[in-house]
């Protein structure tokens, strides 16, 4: 079959500072084709497309266009080529309708003809199989409807050949499928799309040949028919790496953590969290599962005591068993109201009610640690500060999604940066680094993390280095609540099962973990259930040993009857 | 249609690029090629400017020698020097914990004229009514609580409804001008509205040595205290976990507020200490220019130095070098009396401008032409 060359990639290097993001790079795109571009994070897949778009102007090789040597200095250089990309965060006004979004920017001939621009969208629409209405303001649209309203930008300037930078990472499974359907009638019609991602069986699903990147180099091109998940994988990492995780059942789990119809509002007074009910039990990871900025983060940062609760509960429960009693009981006036509901017993086992004792005498009993709590102890952790939750003796560890923004100090070494849970230790005005230092080194030994030093900045380290350094810390915590929201966002496959299999070893250690993620995939592999989240709400919780992913993702968009949905 | 058009365009000539880090050496390196630059215009500039120079009655080495003639001529100058750069330094260490924060405190000269003011105005209404050791007591503890409700107040702001404690900490200054303008007024009744040198409050030199040598110990002794407790305290690490992001403060459970508040309050205390010092232990008497544009300077003397005590030792040296340097070459080569501020400010200039080329490289396109070049 001989096919027509649209553009070819000689030689590309691009370096930022001492760091080479490609590396001598070549592709090739034929005219009505579906080319992935196919690495994993930070291989620089997306900085050689953006060398095609004009973002970024490459420091050695060539580009050629029809066999023709192109210079694109600039977007407009781009699209006079008629090449087009559709990036992964819009780049939209969102008071104006689609269709003048799609005009922006162009200097056509002759009058504004905002009619003529309508009927020349839904045009195009028609062509391919999109849905859309050309009127419909952005801000009252669907992550997938500003996606199209992107692709249908590109298509109206006359391009030819279309960049998709990660088009699926925000997409339900039912939407991915329909991006798929449009992508092919384009294919179709002659165009060339080159589709960037990390996710192998949309490769396989989408694509007739693949071009694999690795720490921005060119490892090879093949036809997608003749390749695996498993092939693929290999070449992408460099070496074989199983793509299991085992799953044990819960053991003896016992409610840690209950919430009960919180509700929260963000800055503007908007509902972000509705209603929200669940329990997440020891031993067992709940997955949150949900469309990016559904609410999953200030859902965390509510049980975290970061973000303001509206209305509901947080209820914590410590289990407290034949422990000694902490801090929290140790004003007296609360152990003696706790010591008439027969709170305490002794290492026998027989009941201490401190009846007829004197306060000094109590004290030293509580403080010399002779007498046990006989409960678990329950507490609403609702408007609390963290430092509160912490002081209160509870063992909730937060891993945020931003890692180096929030979970971290980016310019500070690990050993500062182990400080920041446990700085106030001690009672002079002076902070003791010699316990963070001797935390920071065991973390690097036990979780093999790759860093110059203890104190190198952790904004030096690759992401899944920060990602170890933010979960160790938080693990060497002792939690009885692990949350982790996108712990493997951005890491490479080996980094990401590191940290799967970091989870998987607390939950077996009877740590309640709470996981939010985006690869409905992983979701289904590595929790025991998952509850579904859409506008804040719960949509449903599901078990994710029986699920699939076409249910979660109808769940994933289901808005209840009743109210209507935030966005 | 515009393949032709598209073959033309050159690519561009240079591309800045940005470095990943480099090695100390040569950023010092660069450092010094950039006051030798700048010293170079500046004797390019003041042949310009000066009648000597160009006729012949001065040489360029007359020029250069004033540096050191300036700062280090005689023992008078030395001392002169040195406290000089004492005051400064205090200065720049009252800003420092704030700009460590991220608050952008430009105020430290307002704040510290409200403390030259609180020392003189007990100084003025107290002066021989109580004992002096009494006095100098009263004085500072004034010149402290002055300087610090000057600090922190923006800081109460920023705390409560984030204002932009920059624009705040700027206008603070105009009005600690007009309330020692107004003072003035009060105080001098003749309608000069000069207040000459107080008879009572002036702190005792050391039984020994320099008149000065007191306030150059105090400076040194509160440098070697604030690197402390910037870098081995709870507070001095809540400031820098602030400044990084207080998203992070939060998690960690630091009251953010609370440690802009505080970290205000350390601020204004240490310009207190520099107004302190000022008023009672050099003019005894305050106007409107009794810091002389000392807060500005020290924003730059701390930033030169990273916020970094120590290092500020270094900066507010070579600060109070060029300013005694350009007062001596005002003096010697008979030019008029801002050609000094023109002097200081164009090495300045080459200073600031070579973090530029320490953070950034420029790479010169290797390429040719594009040329037209096709594909087969």
């Amino acid at each position: 079959m001989e096919k027509k060359m649209a553009l070819s990639m000689r030689g590309i290097t691009k370096r930022f500072g001492s760091v080479v993001a490609n590396h001598n790079v070549d592709l090739d795109v034929y005219e009505g084709e579906i080319l992935a571009v196919l690495g994993e994070n930070g291989c620089g897949k997306t900085t050689l497309m953006n060398m095609l778009a004009g973002i970024y102007y490459p420091d050695e090789g060539k580009i050629f266009k029809d066999g023709q040597e192109a210079v694109i200095r600039s977007p407009k250089d781009a699209f006079d080529l008629k090449i087009g990309m559709i990036h992964q965060h819009f780049k939209l006004v969102d008071l104006f309708t689609a269709a003048e979004n799609i005009v922006l920017g162009l200097k056509e001939e002759g009058r504004y003809d905002l009619n003529a621009v309508n009927s020349r969208v839904s045009a195009i629409a028609e062509k391919y199989g999109f849905h859309i209405d050309p009127q419909k303001k952005i801000y009252e649209m669907s992550v997938s409807e500003k996606q199209t309203v992107e692709i249908i930008k590109v298509l109206y300037r006359g391009a030819d050949i279309l960049i998709l930078d990660e088009p699926t990472a925000v997409l339900t499974p039912q939407e991915i499928d329909r991006l798929f359907d449009v992508l092919r009638s384009m294919k179709a019609d002659g165009k060339s799309i080159i589709i960037i991602t990390h996710k192998l069986h949309e490769v396989l699903a989408v694509s007739d040949r693949v071009a694999i990147l690795r720490k921005g180099e060119h490892v090879a091109t093949v036809d997608t028919c003749d390749a695996t998940e498993s092939s693929l994988t290999e070449m992408m990492v460099g070496k074989k790496v199983s793509l299991n995780i085992d799953r044990i059942d819960p053991v003896n789990p016992e409610t840690r953590l209950e919430i009960r119809h919180l509700n929260c509002l963000n800055d503007e007074g908007l509902p972000v969290v509705r209603d929200v009910s669940f329990t997440v039990n020891s031993g067992e990871i709940l997955g949150i599962a949900g469309i990016a900025g559904s609410g999953q983060r200030e859902l965390l940062e509510a049980i975290a005591g970061m973000q303001p609760i509206d209305s509901g509960e947080v209820i914590f429960i410590n289990p407290k068993k034949n422990r000694p009693v902490t801090f929290f009981h140790k004003t007296l006036k609360k152990v003696k109201q706790l010591a008439a509901q027969g709170a305490f017993h002794d290492w026998n086992g027989n009941p201490v009610s401190f009846n007829g004792m004197g306060n000094a005498l109590i004290r030293r009993l509580v403080g010399s640690g002779e007498v046990l709590f006989n409960e678990d102890e329950v507490i609403d952790l609702r408007n609390r500060t963290p430092l509160e939750i912490r002081e209160l003796g509870i063992r909730l560890s937060f891993v945020p999604e931003d890692r180096l923004g929030m979970g971290l100090v980016g310019s500070m070494g690990i050993t500062d940066n182990m400080m920041l849970r446990s700085y106030r230790k001690g009672h002079a005005g002076f902070v003791d680094r010699r316990q963070p230092r001797k935390l920071a080194e065991e973390i690097i030994r036990e979780l093999e993390v790759s860093t110059p030093g203890v104190n190198t900045p952790v904004r030096r380290l690759s992401g899944g280095n920060v990602q170890k350094v933010l979960l160790g810390r938080e693990i060497a915590f002792a939690p009885k609540v692990l949350m982790a929201a996108y712990p493997v966002r951005g890491l490479d496959i080996n980094s990401s099962y590191t940290i799967y299999n970091l989870l998987n070893k607390q939950k077996k250690n009877g740590v309640a973990v709470i996981f939010v993620g985006e690869d409905l995939d992983v979701l289904l592999e590595l929790c025991d259930r998952i509850l579904v989240i859409n506008s804040g709400a719960v949509t449903g919780i599901v078990d994710a040993r029986t699920a699939t992913k076409e249910e979660i993702g109808l769940l994933m968009t289901k808005t209840d009857t009743g109210k209507e949905a935030a966005q | 249609m515009t393949s032709s058009k598209i073959n033309k365009a050159h690519e561009p000539l240079f591309h800045l690029s940005k470095r990943d880090g480099i090695a100390f050496w040569k950023a010092w390196l660069i450092r010094i090629a950039a006051v030798a630059l700048g010293l170079a215009v500046c004797g390019l500039v003041a042949y310009l400017f000066s009648d000597k120079l160009r006729t012949g009655k001065k040489t360029l080495e007359d020029f250069y020698y004033c540096f050191i003639k300036g700062a280090f001529g005689t023992e008078r100058k030395l001392w002169k020097f040195l406290k000089n750069m004492a005051v400064l330094q205090c200065i720049s260490l009252a800003v420092t914990p704030a700009f460590r924060m991220r608050f952008w405190n430009i105020g430290a000269e307002g704040q510290t004229l409200m403390g030259v003011w609180g020392a003189i105005a007990v100084a003025f209404y107290l002066g021989g009514k109580v004992p002096e050791w009494l006095l100098l007591i009263i004085m500072f503890a004034a010149a402290l609580v002055c300087s610090a409700v000057w600090a922190v107040i923006p800081a109460l702001f920023k705390a409560r409804w984030n204002t932009n404690e920059t624009l705040f900490t700027l206008m603070m200054n105009y009005v600690a001008t007009y309330v020692v303008s107004y003072f003035l007024v009060v105080w001098v009744p003749s309608g000069s509205s000069a207040l000459g040198k107080l008879k009572y409050g002036k702190l005792p030199p050391l039984p020994f040595g320099n008149q000065y040598l007191l306030i150059i110990l105090i400076s040194l002794a509160m440098t070697v205290l604030l690197y402390i407790y910037l870098r081995h305290s709870k507070h001095g690490y809540e400031i820098s976990v602030v400044g990084e992001s207080e998203r992070t403060a939060r998690y960690s459970g630091m009251n953010v507020g609370k440690v802009i508040i505080r970290t205000m309050v350390v601020s204004g205390l240490l310009c207190g200490l520099a107004g302190y010092l000022i008023g009672a232990g050099l003019d005894q008497s305050v106007n409107t220019e009794s810091v002389g544009g000392q807060g500005f300077t020290a924003i730059m003397v701390s930033w030169l130095a990273k916020f970094n005590p120590l290092v500020m030792l270094l900066t507010a040296g070579l600060v109070s070098l060029l300013n005694s340097g350009a007062a001596q070459i005002s003096q010697d080569l008979n030019v008029s009396g801002a050609f000094p501020d023109v002097i200081v400010g164009i090495i300045l200039f080459f200073i600031i401008g070579s973090e530029f080329f320490i953070n950034y490289r420029i790479v010169m396109s290797r390429k040719g032409h594009a040329g037209k070049e096709v594909l087969k």
